[in-house]
């Protein structure tokens, strides 16, 4: 199960990370913002727990970066899955309250209706690049 | 006299009072018979020629135009030049009557007999009387057609204009907007070029009326009749601008200016006409640009987001160094490309040292460009960059950041065609030739793969540079490499371990004989270990694995003759040590053998030495093992040879077939007779240690004597593989007993062998009496078999049956049809109706070890869409014929036969055949699931409309197939799945929620290639209908 997680992460990242990087859009995984080692999968309880770290503290984009990683996994997972997504600790400056935008189901569905974040959302899950 | 001249007043009565077109051309037609003469048509055109009305005298100089459009061939000089100077005048007069007399002109102009000095005094008229621009597109047209057709016959003449043709001509063109005319203009101007007319003083008006369309933006109309593309304009001012070096300093600064366009084909269209240019330029010419043309071009490939735009940028980079390499360097300035170079130099060499490696792959690439120009600045530039990097190598601790660097030496050693080292010269690298070693070396005995795979890329491609590794070099590449090959259990690495041996093999084989093969030899035949309870070790596994790498590196690393003697005894003692049980060897083992003895056979095609080698000794060696195998086994009850083993077999027989399609035509003819008398008559006597006691009949059918019956796949393997000009001996006795041992043999392998052969001996008969009786008994035999319902050779009868048909279809016999038409008709078979059905399988595809190309077969091309186009509407009929429990079989072979098709084929047939593909998909029958779905993905991936009105039901079976129980049915269902997302959006919409639904499932599902393609599938079909798709 473990390895169809990693999988999904090989989404393009379309942010560019500065205007002179003459890099092609990289994915979250080349980013090195979701590694292996961060996620946790537990087929049995059905739980799984995604860490992921934000390329500077002051990121702007953290909390979408987590809105995508989130509604990603929610396409992609049985519904049996518990999902958790947050911030490596101690990476982020505001690290708790992303957290908990996250955690809040309601809030998630919420900005999903949203058709403007839903579209960017999307693009970054999109296979065309 | 006075008849004609009535006639011809008449006529021009007519044409130019009367507006009768058509007596234009009868006018001609009586000059050109010489009813008349132009001075008599002269004379009665008199009056209209002098009218006060403009269009009288209009329509009087078009009849005389237009005669002359047709007969300019029969003037004389004296006439001409009457004429001549009638048009010039008539160039002042009335403007209604100027197109005529263009036309008139041109029809002079194309003249053989044209006096001299004419055509100075016609552009002198045509230049001042005549404001081109102000003309209309046909007349333009004229214009340049009439310069063209002078520059063609008078050069000298206009040359002795000078300058003023240039100009007359750029007054000429100034303003025009027609591409047709454009494409006659840049041709002129390039001939003005190209042939030396002076410019004078006006190169600069002449670059700037030309230049001004640059860079071309043309998009031709739609329906467009004349053709004209962008690219041909694009070319031929390309011609124009880069025609003479004189435009340098007006283009140059054009060519910055546009590179910065922010058009991408503005951009591309600079850089190569930069390109272009620098083949003419010298560096008097680039000298002064230099700063600002790098500029231009570094800036474009460190930032650029499109791979044209850099490999455009690198191509003029590359471009500008050959030019600047060219030109003779003057003593007491500065080398031009040292200067360069520098400029070079400076701006990228930092970027290789930056801790990030951010810039470090554009920065590389430009190197490389330049160093890839020629043989002086590759000298340059990796004697500065090669020691910075094995500086940066040596100083960077990370894998990741020391393989980007390795891989950036590699594109530096890597020979490029234009700077290899001339007569006498040393390679460029020769002096780093020790550092880089070592830094290869190095980098092969780290544990990270990717090192090592980059480090073998390294080392090939100094294995490549002529002369720079010594022996000893390649000595110790050899040790690395074994020990590699050894060690290394990872596949991408032992792959390219095993590829980067062959190549420097191929260069040093001697190396490759002492220090490798013995040591792959000795672990190939070293015993697993087996513990005292004769439980065996874990390392058992990695032996084996060990066993595989190294039989596998003995094929690639024979890339020499040499090494070919070498390593192939070594893979035949493997077979003869398992055949005597002197040696533990697995099927598996032995099978792999096979495969490299094969490579080796097939690499190796070229040379007369190996062909012989396997000749005289590997062909009747693997015969002989073969047949010792199969006779012991009948005799002794006990152990049995490994080489009975029908895996085995199977595997030798591509060897024996590629090894005899590569002989020469004696030797082929030789083995050939050899092995038809070894199989007939039992003549065994060039085989070595052939002590065979009893007799051998290997074809006679004998009970229980199958070991020996399967060796008919050797014979097929020797005789169906020569090419058809080798005569195969006792053809007709091979037929008949092939035949018999086809039809009664009781054991698949060797009956199904024996119809192959069969099979592959009448591919290959020229057609004449002599095979169509063959043929006629043996379908005789067939029918009669397969109409017994009780006999037990059915299938035997079908299966020769089935490669008959094959044989025959490929080389487009008359006698195909009835066979395939008995297959057909096999469909509705109780019995044989399933097998019948995959058969078509065998037929529409291509077999790997007879009746393909490699064996030299007589196979036409398109044999599959010529099948396909005679039987569709047979299978379609008999489908609809047939009762219901029958009908899977029709719908089995059409998947099969539309899945082989090539795919345009498919697209433009498909249509027609969806409905039934559709009720294909709902037969229980795994296989033909997998293969209608197959061929359904392609047709979803470029959807027809007629697949519309289907939607509804597709989505329904391919639903349903998500949860079938075979995976590669539930994998292709997920995939046309998501193909169907494709669509219009309105017609899968409806179905969004369905299918989401029903897709939750198989991202549980428990085999994980499934649950990937259903997380691909169900991503794609959420975006669909919402916003940022």
């Amino acid at each position: 199960m473990n390895a169809t997680i990693l999988d999904s992460f090989a989404f393009p990242y379309k942010v560019r990370k500065s205007i002179n990087d003459p890099e092609h859009p990289l994915s979250l995984e080349e980013l090195n913002v979701v590694e292996q080692v961060r996620v946790r999968v537990n087929d049995q309880e059905s739980t799984v727990s995604v860490e992921f770290t934000p390329t500077i503290p002051h990121c702007s984009m953290a909390t979408l970066i987590g809105l995508s990683i989130k509604v990603k996994l929610l396409r992609s997972l049985p519904d049996r899955f518990k999902i958790d997504v947050h911030i490596t600790p101690g990476t982020h400056a505001s690290e708790d309250a992303v957290n908990k935008q996250l955690a809040d189901k309601e809030r998630v569905a919420a900005a999903l209706e949203n058709s403007q974040l839903l579209e960017v959302v999307n693009q970054c899950l999109s296979s065309r690049t | 006299m006075a008849a004609n001249s009535d006639v011809l007043l008449g006529l021009v009565e007519e044409f130019v009072s009367g507006q009768q077109d058509s007596k234009a051309a009868d006018t001609a037609t009586g000059v050109k018979t010489g009813q008349f003469t132009i001075l008599e048509l002269v004379e009665a055109l008199g009056l209209s020629l002098t009218s006060s009305q403009p269009q009288t005298r209009g329509r009087g100089v078009q009849l005389l135009s237009q005669v002359l459009q047709e007969c300019y061939d029969n003037l004389t000089e004296r006439e001409v030049e009457v004429l001549i100077a009638f048009y010039e005048n008539r160039l002042k007069d009335h403007y209604v009557i100027t197109p005529h007399v263009l036309q008139g002109i041109k029809a002079l102009t194309k003249c053989k007999a044209f006096p001299p000095g004419l055509s100075v005094s016609i552009l002198r008229s045509l230049f001042q009387d005549v404001h081109v621009q102000s003309l209309m597109l046909q007349e333009r047209s004229c214009v340049y057609n009439i310069l063209m057709n002078l520059m063609e016959s008078r050069e000298e003449e206009l040359k002795g204009l000078g300058a003023d043709f240039v100009f007359g001509f750029v007054q000429a063109m100034d303003g025009e907007r027609d591409p047709r005319n454009l494409l006659l203009a840049f041709q002129i101007a390039r001939n003005i070029l190209h042939r030396g007319y002076a410019l004078g003083k006006f190169t600069e008006e002449l670059f700037e009326v030309t230049s001004c369309y640059f860079p071309i933006d043309f998009t031709p109309p739609p329906n467009d009749p004349h053709g004209i593309t962008q690219e041909e304009l694009i070319l031929s001012l390309r011609a124009v601008l880069t025609g003479t070096p004189q435009f340098a300093e007006f283009l140059l600064p054009l060519i910055i200016e546009k590179v910065d366009s922010e058009v991408q084909s503005a951009k591309l269209d600079s850089l190569q006409t930069l390109t272009a240019c620098a083949s003419v330029y010298g560096y008097k010419e680039l000298t002064e640009f230099l700063p600002g043309l790098w500029s231009s071009l570094r800036r474009e490939v460190f930032q650029t987001a499109s791979e044209k735009v850099e490999a455009a940028s690198l191509a003029a980079l590359s471009a500008l160094t050959a030019c600047l390499s060219r030109s003779v360097q003057h003593s007491d300035a500065d080398d031009a490309l040292q200067g360069f170079l520098d400029l070079v130099l400076r701006d990228c060499q930092h970027h290789l040292c930056e801790p990030d490696l951010k810039l470090v792959w554009p920065s590389a690439k430009l190197l490389q460009a330049a160093a890839g120009a020629s043989h002086r600045a590759s000298y340059k530039i990796t004697a500065a960059v090669v020691p910075l990097l094995l500086e940066q190598y040596n100083s960077r601790t990370q894998c990741a950041q020391r393989r980007t660097l390795l891989e950036v030496v590699q594109g530096f050693v890597q020979p490029v065609q234009s700077n290899l080292p001339s007569d006498g010269d040393d390679s460029v690298l020769s002096g780093f030739r020790e550092p880089l070693c070592s830094l290869v070396f190095s980098a092969l005995s780290e544990s990270n793969s990717g090192l090592q795979v980059t480090a073998t890329r390294v080392l090939t491609a100094l294995g490549q540079q002529p002369g720079l590794l010594s022996a000893s070099d390649v000595e110790l590449a050899a040790d690395h490499l074994t020990r590699l090959i050894l060690e290394e259990d990872e596949p991408q690495v032992s792959s390219a371990v095993v590829d980067c041996a062959g190549s420097l093999a191929r260069v040093q084989p001697a190396a490759f004989a002492s220090r490798m093969v013995p040591k792959l030899k000795d672990h190939i035949f070293s015993e697993p270990m087996v513990l005292g309870d004769g439980s065996i070790t874990t390392q058992t596994h990695s032996q084996q694995a060990l066993r595989q790498r190294c039989v596998m590196a003995l094929a690639v690393v024979s890339s020499h003759p040499s090494l070919v003697q070498e390593t192939a005894p070594i893979l035949l003692q493997v077979l003869a040590s398992a055949h005597t049980g002197s040696g533990s060897f697995t099927v598996e083992e032995l099978v792999s053998v096979c495969r490299s003895l094969q490579r080796i056979a097939a690499h190796t095609q070229d040379t007369a030495e190996t062909g012989r080698f396997f000749h005289d000794i590997i062909i009747p060696r693997l015969l002989g093992l073969a047949l010792q195998a199969a006779l012991q086994g009948e005799d002794q009850g006990g152990w049995q040879s490994p080489l009975t083993e029908e895996a085995v077999l199977f595997a030798l027989v591509p060897v024996l077939s590629t090894a005899c399609s590569h002989l020469q035509s004696e030797l082929a003819a030789l083995t050939a007779s050899r092995a038809v008398s070894l199989f007939l008559d039992g003549d065994g006597s060039f085989l070595p240690e052939n002590d065979f006691q009893t007799p051998i009949q290997l074809l006679k059918k004998q009970s229980e004597a199958w070991r020996q019956s399967q060796l008919v796949c050797l014979l097929m393997a020797c005789v169906c593989s020569m090419p058809r000009s080798v005569e195969i001996p006792q053809t007709d006795r091979l037929f008949s007993e092939l035949e018999e041992l086809s039809c009664t043999c009781a054991h698949p392998f060797s009956y199904t062998s024996a119809a192959k052969c069969f099979a592959g001996l009448v591919n290959k008969r020229p057609s004449g009496e002599a095979l169509d009786s063959v043929l006629e008994r043996t379908m005789k035999r067939i029918s009669s078999e397969l109409d017994c319902v009780s006999s037990s050779y059915r299938m035997q009868a079908f299966t020769l049956l089935l490669w008959v048909a094959k044989a025959l279809l490929i080389r487009y016999h008359p006698l195909s049809t009835d066979l395939t038409d008995k297959l057909f008709s096999l469909l509705t078979d109780p019995e044989l109706g399933g097998a019948a059905a995959d058969g078509f399988s065998l037929i529409m595809s291509d077999s790997a070890d007879v009746l393909n190309r490699a064996c030299h077969a007589d196979l036409r091309i398109m044999y599959r869409q010529r099948f396909f186009t005679e039987n569709s509407a047979k299978l379609v009929q008999g489908f609809n014929s047939a009762e219901k429990e029958r009908k899977s079989g029709y719908l089995k072979a059409l998947s099969h036969i539309v899945n082989h098709l090539p795919r345009q084929v498919q697209l433009t047939e498909l249509p027609a055949l969806l409905p039934l593909l559709l009720e294909a998909l709902s037969c229980s029958d795994q296989g033909v699931q997998l293969s209608t779905l197959s061929c359904l993905h392609p047709v979803l991936l470029d959807p027809p409309p007629a697949l519309t009105p289907q939607v509804d039901g597709l989505v329904h079976r391919l639903l349903a197939m998500t949860t079938s129980p075979g995976m590669k049915v539930r994998i292709a269902a997920l995939r046309c799945l998501h193909a169907l997302c494709r669509l219009p959006e309105h017609t899968v919409l409806p179905f969004r929620a369905r299918v989401l639904r029903a897709l939750a499932k198989p991202l549980d599902d428990k085999k994980r290639l499934v649950r990937k393609e259903a997380v691909l599938a169900r991503g794609e079909w959420f975006l669909l209908g919402s916003p940022g798709r």
